[in-house]
C-alpha cells in the first residue's frame, strides 16, 4: 500500500487549493485564465491568508475572473467601469486587508478612465490589474480604447484612433507602481504580481492578455504571436519576500542586478538585460514607453516604482481598530455633547 | 398713519450678490429671533458669485407662521438694477427704504419712502476701502432697527455669534449700525405702521439650517464614511461634516473614526459610499438632482446586491441644471424609482430642521437594518435657510447595525448561512463584512443574478424568488420607516397630504381655509415612502385628498395613485413649482378653487 503524498503547504499552513476559485467559465486559452492562475500562485508563494484579501472588479470577461481565484476572500464584482470607486470606499472598512482589483481595457481605459486615474492619483492601496486584450470580449469583439490603429475586426471595420497606453496614463496620474507584462510570460506575471502585492500604494499592472476569440490575429498587438515576438523585457525580475532575503543573494551576478526595496522590507531584484534601466525615475519610465512604442516593441517589466508616498488610507490618521469593527461608544458622540452642539446654534 | 401692525409682516432686502449682505440679513433675522418673535428668513439668490440681484425675505409672525409670503410690507433696496421691481413690490401702505445714491424716479404716493445715506456712511466708517461695501450693509441694519424697533442689544448678540466673539469685527460693525440708527432717529420720520415688539415665543428654540442638522444627525448616527461632490444646495451638508466630525468623533489620541472624501464626480461618490457600506461602514453621500441622476446605475446595484447606503438629495429645481439656487420637490419620482429594472426605493422626507437631524441618524439605522439604499429628500429651502427649530435631540435608540454575522456568530452556526437567504421571514438576509476571518464568512458580491449563497445563476425560478423576497423586504421597510404626522379634524371630509418643507405653508393654509369658511380639513404630513399603514388609513378615511407639493407634476400623487389605485379617484393635486417656497395663500386658493368645482 502506498501512502498518499503529503499535501504541500506554504508558511501560512495552506495548500494551493486554499487559494483557488470556482472553475473558470472563460474561453479556453483566454489570457485572463493564466493571470488568475498566477494570482493564485503569487498569493500562495507570499503566504497571504485569503481572508486578508479583498477582490474587486468591474464588468467584462476580465472582471469575471475574481470568481476564479481566492474563493475564501471577500469580493465584489460591481459595475462596468466603476471598480475604482467601489474599491476606494471599501478600502476604508479594514485597512489591514490587501486588495486586488481586476479590470479590462474597456472597463478601465474607456468607461472607467476618470475613476481609474483618480484612484491612481490618490494612491489607493490596491493591486490594479488591467487584463488588456484590445477588445471588448464580453460584448463580443468591439474595439476597445487600447486597440492599435489599423486593427481590423469582424463587424467593426478598421480602428482609426490612437490607442490609450494604460501605463502612460498611470504614470501621468502619478502612480507609484507601474508595470507591464504579457499573460504568456507566466514567470514575469507572477514576479510582478508578488512585487505589486507588496507595494505600498497603488500598483498598476497592465497585462497584455490575448482574447483568443475576438482578437488573436497574428499581427494584432494583443495577440499571443505578436506578444511573443515583440516582447522586450526591460529586465528579468525576481521578487524576494523579506524573510528569504539572505538565501537568494548569490543568484544574481554583481553589477548586473538592481535591487528595489519595498516598504515591507522585501526586495525586487531586476536583472539587467538590454540597458541599465532605473525604475525609480519617472522620466525614464516615460521615455522608455515613448521609445519602445516608436520601435513597435512591447516593453514589459517594472517601469516605475516609488515606495515613499503615503497611501490614501494613511492620509486619514484612522484609529488602529478596523473601522468596521467599531461599535456604539466609538461611533456615537457622548450624550453630554448634544447640549454643546445645540449651544453652538443660535 | 394707519393702525399699527406689530410683529406681523414681511421684509425683503434687495442687494447685489457677493456684496456681503448675507451677514447683515442673518443678523436682522437672529436679532428678531432673540426678541422672542417667531421669524423665518429665506435667501432668494442667483446662481452667481458676484454681481446679480439677490433678495432676502424675512417674515415676522406673532402667530408663529413662518412660510414665505408674496406680499412685502417693508422693502429695502441697495440695488439700482432691481430698484423699479423692488419699489413696485411694496404693499400699499408699506415702507420702502433705498440707498440714496440710486437716483431713480419714485412714483408712488401710497407708501412711505425712506432714503438711506448708505454710501456716505460707509465712507465715514473707520474701515479699509475693501470693507466699505460690506459695512454699507450694516447701514440698513441700523436704520431698519431704528425704524422697526429692533432691540440693538439683540443685534449685538447676533453679531457676536456671527463673528464668533471677535471683538474687533463685532465693534466695527456695531459702530456703523449704531451710527445709522442714530442718523435715522434724527433724520427719518416714521410714517408706516410696521414695527416689532418683544415677545416670548422663541424660547426653547434655536436657529439652524437643515444641512448642518443633517450632518450632525449623521454624526450622531455613527457615520463612518462619506463621499461627495460639490453641488448647490447640498455642498454645505458635506462641509458641515468636515466642520463637526473632528470636534465630535476623534479619539483622545487624535485619531479618526471616520473618513470624508471629495470624489471626482457623483458617480464615484455614491460608488465609494456603496463600497464602504459593503465593507460594513455607516456610509453616505449627499448631492442634489443632477448628482442623483448620475447615481442611477449604482443605486440599482445597492438595491440588488443589498448594500446599505444613505443618499441625501437636497433638491433644487430641475430638470437639467435648472435653477441651481432655487428650491423644489421635483426629485421624488426619480428617487423612488431610481435605476433600471423592478424596484422601489426607501425615501425619508424630513419636514423641519429638527427632522433633518433625526433622519440624519435614522437613515443610517434603516440602511443597515434593511441592507438597502435609503434616500433622504430635503430641499434648498430646508437645507440652506436658517429656521427656528427645536434643539436637536440625542438619539433615543442605540445604533441599529442590522443582521451582521461576525466570527463568533458563524462559529455558533457551524459556518452554515446564506447571504441572500430569508431565514427570519422578513425578507432581510444576513451578511458578513470583509475582515471577518471565519473560513465560511466570505461571499462574492455582484449585481448579476445570484442564488441564496451569492453564487452566480441564471436560473429563472431563483431570479423570481429573489425578486419576490426583495419586495417582501420593502414591505418590512413599510413597518420600520417614520410614521406620518397626522392632525385630525372632527367631522372632516377632506384630507391634505404634504411633505418636507411645505409644512409651514400648509399649516398656515389650514388656518386660512378655516377663516375663509372652507371645508373641514385633516392634515397628514408624510415622512417616508413606502407608504405606511397609517398613511393608507388616512387616505381611505376622507372623501377627497389634496396632495400639496412643490413640483409641476404632482409626483407624490403619481406614486400614491400607483400604490393605491382604488383610492386614486380621490386624489387632487395642489402642486406648483416656480423655484420659490410655496405660500399659504397659494395653497389655500389652490384647494378652494378645486372645492368649488
Ligand atoms: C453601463 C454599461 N454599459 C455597457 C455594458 C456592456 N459591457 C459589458 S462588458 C463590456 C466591455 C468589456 O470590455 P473589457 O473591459 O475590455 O473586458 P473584456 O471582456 O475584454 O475582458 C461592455 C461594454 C455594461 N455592462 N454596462
Ligand atoms: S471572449 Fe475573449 S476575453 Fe472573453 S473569455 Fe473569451 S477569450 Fe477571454
Ligand atoms: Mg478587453
Amino acid at each position: 500500500m502506498t501512502t498518499p503524498a503529503p499535501v504541500q503547504t506554504n508558511k501560512a499552513g495552506l495548500s494551493k487549493n486554499d487559494y483557488r476559485g470556482l472553475p473558470s467559465t472563460l474561453c479556453q486559452g483566454c489570457g485572463h485564465n493564466s493571470i488568475a492562475n498566477q494570482i493564485i500562485t503569487a498569493c500562495y508563494d507570499l503566504n497571504i491568508v485569503p481572508e486578508e484579501i479583498m477582490k474587486f472588479s468591474g464588468i467584462g470577461c476580465s472582471s469575471k475572473s475574481p470568481a476564479y481565484f481566492l474563493n475564501r476572500s471577500f469580493g465584489f464584482n460591481g459595475l462596468h467601469g466603476r471598480m475604482s470607486s467601489l474599491a476606494t470606499g471599501a478600502l476604508f472598512a479594514d485597512t489591514t486587508l490587501r486588495a486586488i482589483g481586476i479590470s479590462g481595457d474597456g472597463d478601465t481605459a474607456s468607461i472607467g478612465m476618470g475613476g481609474f486615474k483618480h484612484m491612481v492619483r490618490r494612491n489607493a492601496p490596491i493591486v490594479y490589474i488591467v487584463e488588456n486584450n484590445g477588445v471588448y470580449g464580453l460584448t463580443k469583439g468591439q474595439f476597445s480604447a487600447t486597440a492599435e490603429v489599423g486593427l481590423n475586426l469582424k463587424h467593426q471595420g478598421t480602428n482609426q484612433y490612437m490607442p490609450v497606453d494604460i501605463c502612460m496614463e498611470a504614470l501621468a496620474s502619478n502612480a507609484t507602481f507601474v508595470a507591464r507584462s504579457f499573460a504568456g510570460d507566466a514567470k514575469q506575471v507572477k514576479e510582478l504580481l508578488k512585487a505589486a502585492l507588496s507595494h505600498h500604494g497603488v500598483a498598476v499592472l497592465d497585462i497584455i492578455s490575448p482574447c483568443v476569440t475576438f482578437n488573436n490575429q497574428e499581427d494584432a498587438t494583443h495577440s499571443y504571436t505578436w506578444g511573443k515576438d515583440h516582447e522586450a523585457p526591460l529586465h528579468e525580475i525576481s521578487f524576494i519576500p523579506a524573510l528569504d532575503e539572505i538565501e537568494l543573494q548569490g543568484e544574481f551576478a554583481e553589477g548586473t542586478v538592481r535591487e528595489v526595496s519595498m516598504h515591507d522590507g522585501s526586495t525586487v531584484l531586476l536583472k539587467k538585460l538590454e540597458k541599465d534601466y532605473d525604475p525609480t525615475s519617472r522620466a525614464n519610465a516615460f521615455q522608455m514607453l515613448e521609445s519602445t512604442q516608436l520601435n513597435n516593441w512591447l516593453v514589459t517589466g517594472l517601469l516605475y516604482i516609488n515606495e515613499s508616498k503615503p497611501t490614501l488610507t494613511e492620509t486619514f490618521n484612522l484609529v488602529d481598530t478596523p473601522l468596521n469593527r467599531l461599535a456604539d461608544p466609538d461611533l456615537r458622540p457622548a450624550r453630554e455633547t448634544i447640549e454643546k452642539i445645540n449651544a453652538m446654534m443660535f | 398713519m394707519s393702525e399699527k401692525v406689530i410683529n406681523d409682516f414681511s421684509v425683503t432686502i434687495a442687494t447685489v450678490n457677493g456684496s456681503g449682505s448675507q451677514t447683515a440679513n442673518v443678523t436682522l433675522l437672529r436679532a428678531l429671533f432673540k426678541m422672542g418673535i417667531p421669524v423665518s428668513g429665506k435667501n432668494l439668490f442667483p446662481s452667481n458669485i458676484q454681481g446679480l440681484p439677490t433678495w432676502y425675505t424675512i417674515r415676522v409672525s406673532k402667530d408663529g407662521f413662518v412660510a414665505r409670503r408674496d406680499e412685502q410690507e417693508v422693502v429695502v433696496t441697495l440695488n439700482p438694477v432691481s430698484f423699479a421691481r423692488d419699489l413696485a413690490s411694496v404693499r400699499p401702505g408699506g415702507a420702502f427704504f433705498y440707498a440714496d445714491d440710486i437716483r431713480l424716479p419714485i412714483a408712488r404716493s401710497d407708501i412711505s419712502v425712506y432714503p438711506m445715506p448708505v454710501k456716505q456712511m460707509a465712507r465715514a466708517a473707520n474701515v479699509s476701502p475693501a470693507l466699505r461695501d460690506y459695512i454699507a450693509n450694516m447701514v440698513y441694519v441700523g436704520i431698519l432697527a431704528q425704524m422697526l424697533g429692533i432691540d440693538l442689544e439683540t443685534i449685538k448678540q447676533a453679531l457676536s455669534f456671527h463673528f464668533k466673539g471677535k471683538a474687533q469685527a463685532i465693534d466695527s460693525n456695531f459702530t456703523t449700525i449704531k451710527t445709522a440708527a442714530d442718523w435715522a432717529t434724527q433724520n427719518l420720520k416714521k410714517s408706516d405702521p410696521y414695527s416689532v415688539a418683544q415677545m416670548d415665543s422663541t424660547s426653547g428654540f434655536v436657529m439652524a439650517d437643515g444641512n448642518t442638522a443633517a450632518a450632525l444627525g449623521a454624526i450622531y448616527g455613527g457615520l463612518q464614511f462619506a463621499a461627495w461632490y460639490p453641488i448647490t444646495p447640498a455642498s454645505t451638508l458635506a462641509e458641515s461634516l468636515n466642520v463637526f466630525l473632528p470636534q465630535l468623533r476623534k479619539t483622545t489620541d487624535g485619531k479618526q473614526t471616520y473618513a470624508v472624501l471629495q470624489a471626482e464626480d457623483e458617480l464615484a461618490a455614491v460608488g465609494m459610499a456603496i463600497g464602504a457600506g459593503w465593507g460594513g461602514l455607516r456610509s453616505m453621500t449627499s448631492t442634489s438632482g443632477p448628482g442623483i441622476s448620475l447615481m442611477a446605475e449604482y443605486a440599482g446595484l445597492a438595491y440588488y446586491a443589498e448594500v446599505p447606503v444613505v443618499i441625501w438629495d437636497v433638491q433644487r429645481i430641475g430638470p437639467s441644471t435648472g435653477l441651481p439656487t432655487r428650491t423644489a420637490q421635483g426629485d421624488l419620482t426619480e428617487a423612488y424609482f431610481l435605476s433600471h429594472g423592478d424596484k422601489q426605493n426607501i425615501i425619508l422626507l424630513p419636514g423641519s430642521v429638527q427632522e433633518c437631524f433625526e433622519f440624519g441618524w435614522k437613515a443610517l439605522d434603516l440602511a443597515e437594518h434593511l441592507q438597502a439604499p435609503v434616500f433622504v429628500l430635503s430641499d434648498l429651502d430646508l437645507g440652506m435657510n436658517q429656521w427656528m427649530t427645536k434643539p436637536f435631540e440625542y438619539p433615543d435608540t442605540p445604533l441599529e447595525r442590522g443582521k451582521v454575522l461576525w466570527e463568533a456568530d458563524l462559529e455558533k452556526l457551524n459556518g452554515v448561512w446564506g447571504r441572500y437567504k430569508d431565514s427570519d421571514g422578513d425578507g432581510i438576509p444576513f451578511r458578513t463584512v470583509p475582515g471577518n476571518k471565519h473560513p465560511s464568512a466570505a461571499w462574492f458580491g455582484r449585481g448579476t443574478g445570484h442564488d441564496e449563497n451569492a453564487r452566480y445563476t441564471e436560473d429563472a425560478n431563483t431570479w423570481e424568488n429573489n425578486m419576490a423576497r426583495l419586495k417582501k423586504k420593502y414591505d418590512t421597510a413599510r413597518t420600520l420607516v417614520p410614521k406620518p404626522v397626522i392632525k385630525a379634524a372632527k367631522g372632516a371630509t377632506v384630507g391634505i397630504i404634504a411633505y418636507g418643507s411645505t409644512e409651514p405653508a400648509v399649516e398656515e393654509a389650514l388656518a386660512l381655509l378655516k377663516q375663509a369658511g372652507g371645508p373641514k380639513t385633516a392634515f397628514l404630513r408624510l415622512r417616508a415612502l413606502p407608504c405606511t399603514a397609517e398613511a393608507q388609513d388616512f387616505i381611505k378615511k376622507y372623501e377627497r385628498i389634496y396632495i400639496v407639493e412643490a413640483n409641476r407634476d404632482g409626483q407624490l400623487r403619481q406614486i400614491l395613485s400607483a400604490v393605491l389605485p382604488d383610492q386614486a379617484h380621490k386624489f387632487r393635486s395642489a402642486c406648483h413649482s416656480d423655484g420659490l417656497p410655496l405660500t399659504a395663500k397659494w395653497v389655500k386658493e389652490a384647494i378652494l378653487a378645486q372645492e368649488e368645482k
